[in-house]
C-alpha cells in the first residue's frame, strides 16, 4: 500500500534525524564508572607555562550533552553543599560565582574536574576520594551548564524552588576568560 | 430567499425518471469523485475516505499499544524479572497508556462518527471537509512524532497522566515530558476539529424530515460526544501548555515555592481526563443501540430515556473528576460531593442497560449475529467495571485500592467492555457497508470468544492483585509477595487476547479479498446508511432521501419524496434548520485540496520546533500563517472539477 | 499466600473498617451483577424465540422497577460509604504518637516527634509503632509526589511537595506489615517499600530508647577501620551515623542500620551477604537509585560491613 510505505519512509527519515541527538541527551547510564580525568594531577590551571605552549587534548565530561547526568549534577550540587559557598543558583557567596565568564583555575572539563577533585586554596574542599568519578563528571557538566557552555536542550531547567537566577537552559553562553588568582 | 426560490421537494422531477437517474449518477460521480494519483490521495476530502484512514491508522496504533502491553505482561509474568529494565518499562507503560487513550480510543470512535454520521443523517458529505482532512494529518503526524521519539529514546516515561513535579522541569530530565505534552496538542487539535465537523453536520445538514427526535441514537451519541470534546479538550491543552511553559520558560504553574501547586495539574488534567473516558464510552452507547436495535428487529426501547441518559452521563461526567484525587489530602466535604456525583452517574447508564435488555427481550426473532455477540458481552463485562467503579467512588475504599491493580482492572473492564467490545461489534456490523463484503462468520465468532475469554483471564485476576496490595506502575515485584501466580495468569490471558486480535485481523484481510459480497442492507437495519450501496458512492445517496419516522427503512409506507434541486455540476449540499431539519439553503462545499496537508505540516513543524526552542513557536507560526492564508484565500475552490478527463489532480488545481 | 500487604487482611482499626466496607459492597455488587447477567441471558433466550408478548408499557414498568432498585442499591452503598468515612475520622486524639515521614526518591525518612528536640529519633524505611495507640503521620516530600500506603493498617495518602498531609492509624495486633509507595515517583517507584513493625508498648519504648542513642563505638580494629573508611570515603557524604563525623542528609540515616530487617527501602533482607552486594554495586540491584557504586575493594568492603553490623 503506498500509504503504509510512505508512512514508514517518513518515520524512518525522522528517526534518522532524531536518533543521534536523542540518544545522547536522553541516555541514562546509571552503572557507568567513567575514568577520572586524564592527567588529573597534570592539568594546567593557569596560562603560564615553561617553554613552548603545549597543546592539550580536548576533554569533555561524558555528561556534557546528557540531560540525566546534568540533572544528577544539579542534585549533587545541592546535596554536597556547594550552594552555601557558590550560591544556590551559582551566583556566588563566599566562593566565586559559577554563572559568569571568569574562571580562576580554568573552564575546561578536565580543569574543572581537577578543581573539584583536588580542592583549591581559600576554601574549596577536595572531593576526590569522597565522591565517585561519575559524580564528579556529573558536577563538571552541571557547572559548565551554569555558564551556558552546554546545549540548551540538554541543560537542566528551573528548580521546583524559589529561583534567584535564570535556569541553566536559558543561560546565555559566557565565553570563559582565564583570570588569575586574586 | 423567497418561498418561490427555496428548494422544494417535488415528486416527479424528470431527473428521477429512469434515464435521467443514470445521467444524474454519472454527473454526481464526476463531481464528487476522489481524484487519483499521489496528489489526489494527499488532497482527499471525502469523509468516507478520511474516516477509513482514521480507523485504519487508529487500529495500527491499537496494535502498537497492544504490543507494548504484551511487553509489560512479559516483564510482569514472573517476580524479579529482568526482561525490561526500569527505564524502558516506564517508557513502555507510558506509551501504552498514551497511545491507547489519545491515539486509539478517541480517534477511532470519532472516526466511526466521521464515516457514518453523514450517511445516517442523509447528507451528501460532511461539513467542513478540508478541516476534517487537516485533523487527520494532525493525528497522523502527532502519532508518528510520538513513536519516532520513542524509538529515539525520547519516549515519555511519566505515565499517560504525566504528573509534575515528576514530569516538571526539575525531575523530568531531557525532552521526554515535552514530547508527551506536544502529542497532547496534536491529538487535541485533531479531536476538536473533528468534533466541530460533526456538530455542524448533525445540527445543520440533516436531511429534511429528520427532526432531532428522529435522529438515530448513534448520531445523538456523536453529538453529545462532540460537545464533550469541545468542553474537555481545552482543559488538557491548557495544562499541557502550562507544563511546557514551566519546563521551557521557567513559569511557575506547578511550582509550590512560587505560588503554584502540583495539585493544579491534577485538577486540570482530570477535569479533562474523566470526560475523556466518557468521550470514549458514549459513542459505544450509540453503537450498542444501533446493533441491538437492528438485531432485535425492533426500535430500541425508550428512545427518549436513551437520549436523555447519554446527555445526563455527559453532564455528570464533568462533575466527578476529583475521584481521581481522593488520596491527595483534599478536604473531606469536597470529596463527599464527588462521591455522590460518581455514584449518581451510574443511574443513566443503568437505565440504558435495562432499556437494551428490554429491547432484546421483546425482539421479533433476535438474530445472534457476531455484532450482537459483541454487544451482548457489554452486559457481562461492562457491568463488572461499572460496579467496581461504584466501589472506587467511595472515599474510604478508594483510599485503599487507588493506584493498585484493582483500578487497572476497573478501567480495563469499563473501557474494553464498554467501548472496545461494542466498537469491534460496530466494525463487524458496518464492515459490509464500508467495504461491500461480509466478514467471515466462523472466524468472527472464534475471535469474539477468544477475546471474551482472554480479556477476562487477563483482567479479572487484577482485582485480586489490587486487593492483595500490588500497586500500579511497578516494573517488578518481589517473589515473597505471592503475586506471581495471578500475574502469570494475566500474562497468559494477554496471549489469548493477542491470538483473538490476530484472528480478527486475518478475518478482515480474508474478507476484504474473498468475503461474501454485501448488498446494501445485509442486516436489515432501519437507518439511512443502509439505504445506499455498499460501499456508498462518493456522493452518498442518489436520490437523497428524506425521512418521516425514526426507522425510515422499516416504514417504506411512510416514504416521503426525496430531495431534488441540488446541483450535480458542483459539490452542493442541503443545509437545514437545527430543530426540525426544514430545508434552509444550498451550500457549496470545498473540494479536494493540498492546503490541509500543507497547513498540518506547518503546524507540525511549529509544534515540534517549539519543544527544542521557545522561539520555534514564533518562527513556525510563519509558514502556518502562510498556509492558512492560502487555504482560506477566497477563490472558487475545487467544487467544480474539469469536465473532461484526466481524473488526476494537478498541483495547481489542488492548491486553489 | 502471604498477606503482608493485603487490604482484606486488616490488622488495624482503620483497615478493618474499610475491609468491612469492601465486603458489603462486594456482595451487593455481586448480586446486582448476577441479576443483570441472568436477566440478559433470559432476554436473549426470549428474544431468539421472538415469543415475548410484553407491551411497551409493561416493559416501561419493569425498567422503572429495575431503575428504582438500582437507585436504592446505590443509595445503600453511598450510605455505607459515608458511615465508614465518618468512622475513619474518629481516631483523632491529642495524645497520639506523632511521626513525620518524608518521601524521597526512593526511600522514606522517618522522624519520631518529640517536644524536646534532643529526644527525637531519626530512622529510615522502617517504622515501629506501639499496638493499640493512635498514630498520626505528618507527611512531607522533598522532591516528587509519593504516597504512603500500609494496606494492613490504613488507606493511602499522598506526600505532595509543598503540602503537609496527615494520616491516622492504629495497629490492633502485633506483627510486621509491609507498605509501599503508591504514587508513581520515577525510576524505582517499584522498590520504594517500607516495613512497619507493630509491637507491644513496652517493646516499642525499648526500641525507641535504643534508637535514640548514638551509634555504638567499634570494638575491634576491623570495625575501627570500617568506621574510618565510612567517615573518610564516599559514605559520609550522604549518610548520617550519629556519634561519628558522618552527617550527610541526602540518604537514609544508618545509625541503627543493624536493627532493621531490610535494606534499600524494602528491596533486600538485611543480611551481610545482601548488604555486601548492595554496597558494592547498588545500581545492579536498584538501577537508577541515588547511591553510586562505591568502588571499595574487597578488604575495605569487609571492614565496612564489620562496622555496620555493630550498628544495632
Amino acid at each position: 500500500m503506498p500509504v503504509a510505505r510512505l508512512t514508514v519512509a517518513l518515520a524512518a527519515l525522522c528517526l534518522a534525524g532524531a536518533a543521534p541527538a536523542g540518544c545522547e541527551r536522553e541516555a541514562r547510564r546509571y552503572q557507568e564508572l567513567p575514568a577520572s580525568a586524564n592527567r588529573e594531577t597534570g592539568v594546567r590551571v593557569g596560562a603560564l607555562e615553561p617553554g613552548m605552549p603545549q597543546q592539550q587534548a580536548e576533554v569533555r565530561s561524558p555528561y556534557q550533552d546528557n540531560a540525566w547526568g546534568m540533572g544528577e549534577g544539579k542534585r549533587l550540587y545541592a546535596a554536597y553543599n556547594c550552594a552555601p559557598c557558590h550560591g544556590v543558583n551559582g551566583g556566588g557567596a563566599i566562593g566565586p560565582p559559577l554563572i559568569d565568564d571568569k574562571w580562576i583555575y580554568g573552564a575546561r572539563a578536565d580543569q574543572i574536574y581537577a578543581t573539584i577533585s583536588q580542592g583549591r586554596p581559600d576554601g574549596m574542599p577536595s572531593f576526590g576520594g569522597h565522591i565517585t568519578t561519575q559524580q564528579i563528571w556529573q558536577l563538571v557538566a552541571y557547572v559548565q551548564s551554569m555558564s551556558g557552555q552546554v546545549k540548551a536542550t540538554s541543560a537542566p531547567s528551573r528548580n521546583d524552588d524559589q529561583m534567584a537566577a535564570l535556569p541553566e537552559s536559558r543561560q546565555s553562553k559566557q565565553v570563559p576568560v582565564q583570570t588569575g588568582h586574586r | 430567499m423567497t418561498p418561490a426560490e427555496a428548494p422544494r421537494i417535488v415528486d416527479n422531477d424528470p431527473r428521477l425518471a429512469p434515464g435521467g437517474l443514470d445521467e444524474e449518477r454519472r454527473r454526481l460521480e464526476h463531481t464528487w469523485r476522489s481524484p487519483s494519483g499521489l496528489i489526489g490521495w494527499l488532497s482527499e476530502v471525502d469523509h468516507k475516505a478520511i474516516g477509513r484512514r482514521f480507523i485504519v491508522t487508529a487500529f495500527a496504533f491499537f496494535v502498537l499499544a497492544g504490543l507494548l502491553a504484551a511487553l509489560m505482561r512479559i516483564q510482569l509474568a514472573r517476580p524479579d524479572n529482568t526482561f525490561l529494565n526500569p527505564d524502558l518499562y516506564n517508557q513502555v507503560f507510558t506509551m501504552h497508556g498514551t497511545t491507547m487513550m489519545f491515539l486509539f480510543a478517541v480517534p477511532v470512535v470519532l472516526a466511526m462518527g466521521v464515516y457514518f454520521v453523514p450517511l445516517m443523517v442523509g447528507a451528501r458529505g460532511i461539513a467542513l471537509p478540508r478541516l476534517l482532512a487537516y485533523s487527520y494529518w494532525m493525528f497522523l503526524f502527532g502519532g508518528l512524532f510520538l513513536y519516532v521519539m520513542f524509538l529515539a529514546n525520547v519516549g515519555p516515561d511519566n505515565g499517560w497522566f504525566s504528573y509534575p513535579p515528576l514530569a516538571g522541569p526539575e525531575f523530568g530530565y531531557g525532552k521526554r515530558a515535552d514530547v508527551w505534552a506536544q502529542l497532547i496538542t496534536f491529538t487535541e487539535v485533531s479531536s476538536l476539529v473533528v468534533a466541530t465537523c460533526l456538530i455542524c453536520t448533525i445540527l445543520k445538514m440533516r436531511t429534511p424530515g429528520m427532526s432531532l427526535n428522529r435522529m438515530p441514537l448513534f448520531v445523538w451519541a456523536m453529538l453529545v460526544v462532540s460537545f464533550m470534546v469541545m468542553f474537555a479538550m481545552p482543559a488538557v491543552m491548557i495544562s499541557s501548555t502550562c507544563l511546557i511553559l514551566d519546563r521551557l520558560m521557567s513559569t511557575h504553574f506547578f511550582n509550590q515555592a512560587e505560588g503554584g501547586d502540583p495539585l493544579l495539574w491534577q485538577h486540570l488534567f482530570w477535569f479533562f481526563g474523566h470526560p475523556e473516558v466518557y468521550i470514549i464510552f458514549v459513542p459505544a452507547l450509540g453503537m450498542m443501540s444501533e446493533i441491538i436495535g437492528t438485531c432485535s428487529r425492533r426500535p430500541v426501547f425508550g428512545y427518549l430515556v436513551m437520549v436523555l441518559s447519554m446527555i445526563a452521563t455527559a453532564f455528570i461526567g464533568f462533575g466527578v473528576w476529583v475521584h481521581h484525587m481522593f488520596a491527595t489530602g483534599l478536604p473531606q466535604l469536597g470529596q463527599s460531593f464527588f462521591t455522590a456525583a460518581s455514584i449518581m452517574i451510574v443511574v443513566p447508564t443503568s437505565l440504558q442497560i435495562f432499556g437494551w435488555i428490554a429491547t432484546v427481550w421483546t425482539a421479533r426473532r433476535l438474530a445472534i449475529t457476531v455484532p450482537f455477540l459483541y454487544a451482548a458481552s457489554f452486559f457481562f463485562v461492562f457491568v463488572i467495571g461499572g460496579l467496581s467503579g461504584v466501589m472506587l467512588a467511595s472515599v474510604p475504599l478508594d483510599r485503599q485500592v487507588h493506584d493498585t491493580y484493582f483500578v487497572v482492572a476497573h478501567f480495563h473492564y469499563v473501557l474494553i467492555g464498554g467501548s472496545t467490545f461494542p466498537l469491534l461489534g460496530a466494525v463487524v456490523y458496518w464492515f459490509p457497508k464500508m467495504t461491500g463484503r461480509m466478514m467471515g462468520q466462523w472466524l468472527g465468532r472464534l475471535s469474539f470468544w477468544l477475546l471474551f475469554a482472554g480479556f477476562n483471564l487477563t483482567f479479572f485476576p487484577m482485582h485480586l492483585l489490587g486487593l492483595y496490595g500490588m500497586p500500579r506502575r511497578v516494573y517488578t515485584y518481589p517473589a515473597s509477595m505471592g503475586w506471581g501466580s495471578m500475574n502469570l495468569l494475566a500474562t497468559i490471558g494477554a496471549g489469548v487476547i493477542f491470538l483473538s486480535l490476530l484472528v480478527f485481523l486475518v478475518n478482515v484481510i480474508t474478507s476484504l479479498r474473498a468475503g461474501a459480497v454485501a448488498e446494501s442492507n445485509p442486516w436489515g437495519g432501519s437507518t439511512l446508511e443502509w439505504a445506499t450501496s455498499s460501499p456508498p458512492p462518493p456522493y452518498n445517496f442518489l436520490p437523497q432521501p428524506t425521512v418521516a419516522s425514526r426507522e425510515p427503512l422499516w416504514h417504506p409506507e411512510l416514504a416521503s419524496p426525496p430531495v431534488v434541486g441540488l446541483e450535480s455540476e458542483k459539490r452542493q449540499v442541503l443545509v437545514t434548520a437545527v430543530l426540525d431539519a426544514e430545508p434552509d439553503h444550498r451550500y457549496k462545499v470545498p473540494g479536494p485540496s493540498l492546503w490541509p496537508l500543507a497547513t498540518a505540516m506547518a503546524t507540525t513543524l511549529m509544534f515540534i520546533w517549539s519543544i527544542f526552542q521557545a522561539m520555534g513557536l514564533v518562527w513556525g507560526a510563519i509558514p502556518t500563517f502562510v498556509c492558512l492564508v492560502g487555504w482560506f484565500w477566497p477563490t472558487r475552490g475545487k467544487e467544480r472539477l474539469a469536465a473532461s478527463p484526466p481524473t488526476r489532480l494537478t498541483l495547481r488545481e489542488s492548491l486553489s | 499466600m502471604p498477606h503482608l500487604q493485603s487490604i482484606i487482611h486488616p490488622a488495624g482499626i482503620q483497615a478493618a473498617r474499610v475491609s468491612h466496607l469492601w465486603w458489603v459492597m462486594f456482595w451487593i455488587c455481586a448480586v446486582v451483577w448476577a441479576a443483570v447477567a441472568v436477566t440478559a441471558m433470559v432476554a436473549i433466550a426470549r428474544g431468539r424465540r421472538g415469543s415475548s408478548t410484553a407491551t411497551d408499557a409493561q416493559m416501561a414498568r419493569s425498567v422503572t422497577v429495575a431503575g428504582g432498585l438500582s437507585v436504592a442499591a446505590l443509595l445503600g452503598l453511598l450510605f455505607q460509604s459515608i458511615v465508614t468515612g465518618r468512622a475513619l475520622d474518629t481516631l483523632r486524639s491529642p495524645d497520639a504518637l506523632r511521626i513525620q515521614v518524608t518521601g524521597n526518591q526512593w526511600w522514606w525518612d522517618v522522624q519520631y516527634e518529640h517536644a524536646v528536640p534532643s529526644r527525637r529519633v531519626t530512622t529510615a524505611n522502617e517504622i515501629h509503632i506501639p499496638v493499640g495507640r493512635a498514630i498520626r503521620f505528618d507527611l512531607l516530600s522533598t522532591d516528587v509526589i509519593h504516597s504512603l500506603w500500609i494496606p494492613s493498617l490504613q488507606g493511602k495518602i499522598d506526600l505532595v511537595p509543598g503540602r503537609l498531609n496527615e494520616l491516622w492509624l492504629r495497629a490492633d495486633e502485633p506483627g510486621i506489615y509491609r507498605g509501599q509507595c503508591a504514587e508513581y515517583c520515577g525510576l524505582q517507584h517499584a522498590k520504594m517499600a517500607l516495613v512497619v513493625v507493630a509491637e507491644p508498648p513496652d517493646d516499642f519504648e525499648r526500641w525507641l530508647t535504643a534508637n535514640r542513642a548514638p551509634a555504638s563505638p567499634p570494638t575491634t580494629p576491623e570495625q575501627q577501620r570500617g568506621r574510618d573508611i565510612f567517615e573518610r570515603g564516599p559514605c559520609a557524604m550522604c549518610h548520617t551515623i550519629a556519634g561519628t563525623s558522618a552527617g550527610g542528609r541526602s540518604a537514609p540515616d544508618l545509625t541503627h542500620l543493624g536493627s532493621r530487617s531490610t535494606i534499600g527501602a524494602g528491596t533486600l533482607p538485611n543480611t551481610k551477604g545482601y548488604l555486601a552486594g548492595w554496597i558494592a554495586d547498588p545500581q545492579h540491584i536498584k538501577p537508577g537509585n541515588r547511591m553510586p557504586p562505591t568502588g571499595l575493594n574487597g578488604e575495605e568492603l569487609q571492614a565496612v560491613l564489620a562496622y555496620l553490623e555493630t550498628l544495632k
